[in-house]
């Protein structure tokens, strides 16, 4: 018999970004939350001081601040005639967990998103045709405008004291020649912080890509170039390039996280409450399946716990979301062979190529060993709809960039093709190599198809006994052309840079996704929103179709994968969702969209 | 380099070890003496702030056969020659075998629920039902019976090209294991050996920061803003989570 707490206002389950930002709306407006996370408490101190924390090994390699697979897991299969296999081990992504989720060991790339990509499939229609988009390919658009989210990309980067250059504010030109993106689109203010340094890696990149005839920009990153402070009066160091970024605890108060720019708020709040190693097992619903009443869970001793809450918020990682959701019995599962049902619909990715430059020892120094996650110089000349698809043939788009966020040796050392991998030779290359090298990505937007989804997998359970999420996913015709398409401009940027050696990392056509090489941990859909219930799962304010007291924020709201990182979407959507409850639910409880 | 001079060469590293570590005895060093094991030797021998050396270390998990074995094995996969000192002398066998004492080496954070299908295509991922201590318990077994079927001798006996030439096969998964697919087994050890070669030193591995001095990472410094821009050398060596410099 589960115990049973006292009941709360809002119960949220993850305390990630999008439970963080969730929490604090909720509590400003006068609301008690309970939030929930499955991990451990996190917090720079003690998980980010240094020198600690200054340790490859415990952090990158052996994985400190992810996701625990013994106790839950995904399966994977390419296609349903497949049997699924569990993940065991931690590869192509790397979900967070404890405090903080996966916004304390991101890297802060901090982007908006093209505006076309919020409607991408009208977008397509209208300048391309119907046809041009391929059969099976399942692209919607978000049923929210750039317009109507912009104040909340807005407060959300002041929030994260985000790093930039604004091309234009208020429809005024200001980042010509400064380091502005002419492809963004217009903002209401400048960046809280210029622009972080460019390493030398950066550096090549931007004069290459200006000699190839394309369009450098610095990357709007979320760690510091200065000092800040952020509207909830939480205090950032400046960044010191210290290289231990993505997969790290910042010890220097500088990449954005959760933990750093919205808990000491919190704590302040006395109606807020963080319960760590509180793993949630299902929502509870009324018998008829239209309210929820709160969630069940099990604290870090094992014991079940009842939490009756009056709005639920599932904050999870993306696909555990969509996986609270089908244990739950909220919206209808998704059926690939019919195409109806929309819980587990559009699982989609990124469509990542890479290519390794080498330079020879006296050419260029390099340090890759210098680095902050979020910066860099990138183009988007090839991004989104920035170019004419017609005569190419794919749907989708690619920023491109060096992004040098710190590469240390044991996973970082990296050698021209044709390297023995151990041995003398491997030894003389990676002392050759190590210092004199960058690495340039096709961060590539990823669509959603009929054939990749997620389900409940009918074999493998995790440590409580409930059914593993199954991802049923592949790489489909358009990917490979988008993917070579990009590769081909991106070598231009290569090239120009008269390189020793060159290494292009693509995916060749007819190859299956592979779960052991990292990609990126950006993953969408499952829980899509949308503007009509048959083809989406939330509504355009992330509020449940099915039961209205249920929000989802987070990067299972988007109907396809974004050529940019995930994250500024994912917490301007969140914010955008709060404001809606804030302003909207709590007067009349009830569909904020009509059915 | 025939087997005798692989011997010598050992024999050699251990002699100048004994200038560190006056107790060991020669006792032990027949054949099989290339384990290494010096059950009476004191630690607090060392003079203050000295790491012992490499193979000074005393393993508590690898048996001396399975000892032997990853000494030679290492010193091959990151061999000492005209760039440095290579695993052997960054003691990643002493790193390899503190590992088999964490977590890690259970699949602690692994999911190891069944059914498996071991013979998954690679794109799947690790579907063994086996953790990192009966990888190295049953493959380094299977190395040594592959090399005695092979060669009449176990794998720490033979000379260096061969040795090579074993690991290859490993690499390539040509060697048939019984109780797991060589091509795994070389997986972890190579895997391994570079943590070995590059962790911090707390970790037991890159004594004397050598892995770092080869490739030219400063370790633990962690502080750049002054070389951001800079495309010129980086002037300062290396130094550790526990304040040594290199």
């Amino acid at each position: 018999m589960a115990k049973v707490m006292q009941k709360t206002d809002v119960v949220i389950v993850g305390f990630g970004w999008t439970g963080a930002i969730m929490a604090k709306e909720l509590t400003e407006a006068g609301l008690s939350v309970v939030a929930l996370e499955r991990g451990p408490m996190r917090d720079t101190y003690p998980d980010g001081s240094y020198p600690q924390v200054i340790d490859e090994l415990t952090y990158s390699i052996r994985r400190k601040l992810f996701m625990d697979n013994s106790k839950e897991t995904v399966t994977i299969r390419h296609t349903v005639n497949d049997t699924a296999l569990p993940y065991r081990q931690l590869g192509a992504f790397l979900p967070g967990d404890g405090v903080g989720g996966a916004g304390l060991h991101w890297s802060g790339v901090h982007f908006r998103v093209d505006p076309v990509e919020l409607r991408l499939r009208s977008h397509y229609e209208e300048r391309y045709g119907k046809n041009f988009i391929p059969d099976g390919m399942t692209i919607q658009d978000f049923g929210v405008t750039y317009e109507e989210l912009e104040p909340y990309f807005d407060f959300a980067e002041k929030v994260f004291g985000t790093s930039g250059q604004a091309w234009t504010v208020k429809g005024e030109l200001v980042g010509k020649g400064k380091g502005g993106n002419p492809f963004a689109p217009d903002r209401s203010d400048h960046f809280p912080l210029p622009p972080q340094k460019n390493p030398v890696s950066a550096q090549l990149f931007q004069k290459a890509a200006w000699d190839v005839g394309y369009h450098p920009y610095d990357l709007p990153s979320a760690n510091t170039s200065g000092p800040y402070t952020n509207p909830y009066g939480c205090q950032m160091g400046p960044c010191n390039f210290c290289g231990y970024c993505s997969g790290y605890v910042c010890y220097m108060y500088s990449k954005s996280s959760p933990n750093l720019n919205i808990l000491p708020a919190l704590r302040q709040e006395p109606g807020f409450e963080l319960r760590a190693g509180a793993h949630v097992l299902k929502v509870n619903l009324t018998d008829d399946k239209k309210l929820a009443t709160g969630v069940t869970y099990v604290d870090a001793q094992g014991n079940e716990i009842e939490q009756p809450a009056d709005i639920v918020i599932l904050g999870a990682f993306q696909f555990n979301n969509v996986r609270l959701m089908l244990l739950s019995g909220i919206g209808k599962p998704y059926d690939p062979k019919t195409g109806e049902g929309v819980v587990g619909k559009n699982f989609a990715y990124q469509n990542m190529a890479t290519i390794k430059v080498y330079f020879d020892k006296n050419q260029h120094f390099t340090n890759p060993f210098i680095g902050a996650g979020g910066n860099g110089v990138a183009v988007d000349d090839f991004n989104a709809d920035n170019f004419d698809h017609g005569p190419h043939g794919f749907v989708g788009g690619s920023p491109f960039w060096v992004n040098q966020a710190g590469t240390r040796p044991i996973a970082g050392v990296s050698n021209p093709s044709g390297t023995p991998n151990w041995g003398s030779q491997w030894k003389a290359a990676a002392a050759d190599y190590y210092n004199h090298q960058l690495s340039m990505d096709s961060h590539g937007a990823h669509q959603s198809y009929r054939g990749n989804y997620l389900d409940l997998d009918p074999t493998y359970k995790d440590a409580y006994g409930m059914p593993l999420l199954r991802m049923t996913f592949d790489w489909q015709e358009n990917d490979f052309k988008m993917t070579h398409f990009m590769v081909g401009k991106m070598k231009k940027i290569a090239e120009a840079m008269n390189p020793k050696a060159i290494n292009v990392q693509v995916k060749s056509p007819g190859t299956h996704f592979n779960t052991v090489s990292y990609q990126t941990t950006h993953l969408n859909g499952g829980a899509i929103m949308g503007t009509d219930p048959k083809t989406s799962a939330v509504n355009r304010y992330l509020q449940s179709w099915d039961v209205h007291n249920v929000f989802v924020p987070g990067a299972s709201a988007f109907p396809q994968g974004l050529g940019y990182n995930p994250t500024g979407l994912v917490a301007a959507l969140t914010y955008w969702s709060a404001r809606a409850i804030r302003e909207q639910y709590l007067k009349n409880p009830g569909p904020l969209v009509q059915a | 380099m025939s087997a005798d001079d692989t011997l010598n060469a050992r024999r050699d590293f251990l002699r100048k070890s004994l200038t560190l570590i006056p107790v060991v005895t020669l006792a032990t060093t027949g054949g099989a003496g290339l384990a290494l094991a010096e059950p009476e030797r004191q630690h607090s021998d060392n003079k203050p702030g000295e790491s012992p050396a490499a193979d000074a270390y005393q393993p508590t998990f690898f048996t001396p056969e399975e000892w032997a074995f990853l000494q030679a094995a290492v010193a091959r996969l990151i061999p000492a020659d005209d760039r440095g000192p290579g695993a052997l002398e960054a003691g990643v066998s002493e790193y390899i075998d503190r590992q088999m004492n964490t977590p890690y080496a259970q699949g602690a954070n692994w999911y190891m629920q069944g059914p498996f299908q071991p013979d998954a295509p690679s794109e799947m991922g690790y579907q063994l039902r086996l953790n990192p201590q009966q990888v190295y318990r049953l493959g380094i077994k299977a190395a040594d019976d592959w090399s005695r079927q092979q060669y009449g001798k176990t794998f720490a006996e033979l000379d260096a090209e061969t040795q090579d030439t074993t690991l290859k096969q490993f690499e390539a998964g040509k060697a048939d294991f019984q109780a797991l697919p060589s091509k795994t087994f070389f997986a972890a050890l190579l895997q391994n050996t570079k943590e070995g070669f590059f962790c911090d030193p707390i970790h037991g591995g890159n004594k004397d920061m050598i892995g770092w001095k080869l490739v030219g990472f400063p370790g633990a410094r962690a502080d750049f803003m002054d070389w951001v821009e800079r495309d010129v050398s980086y002037p300062f060596p290396p130094v550790s989570i526990r304040g040594e410099r290199a």
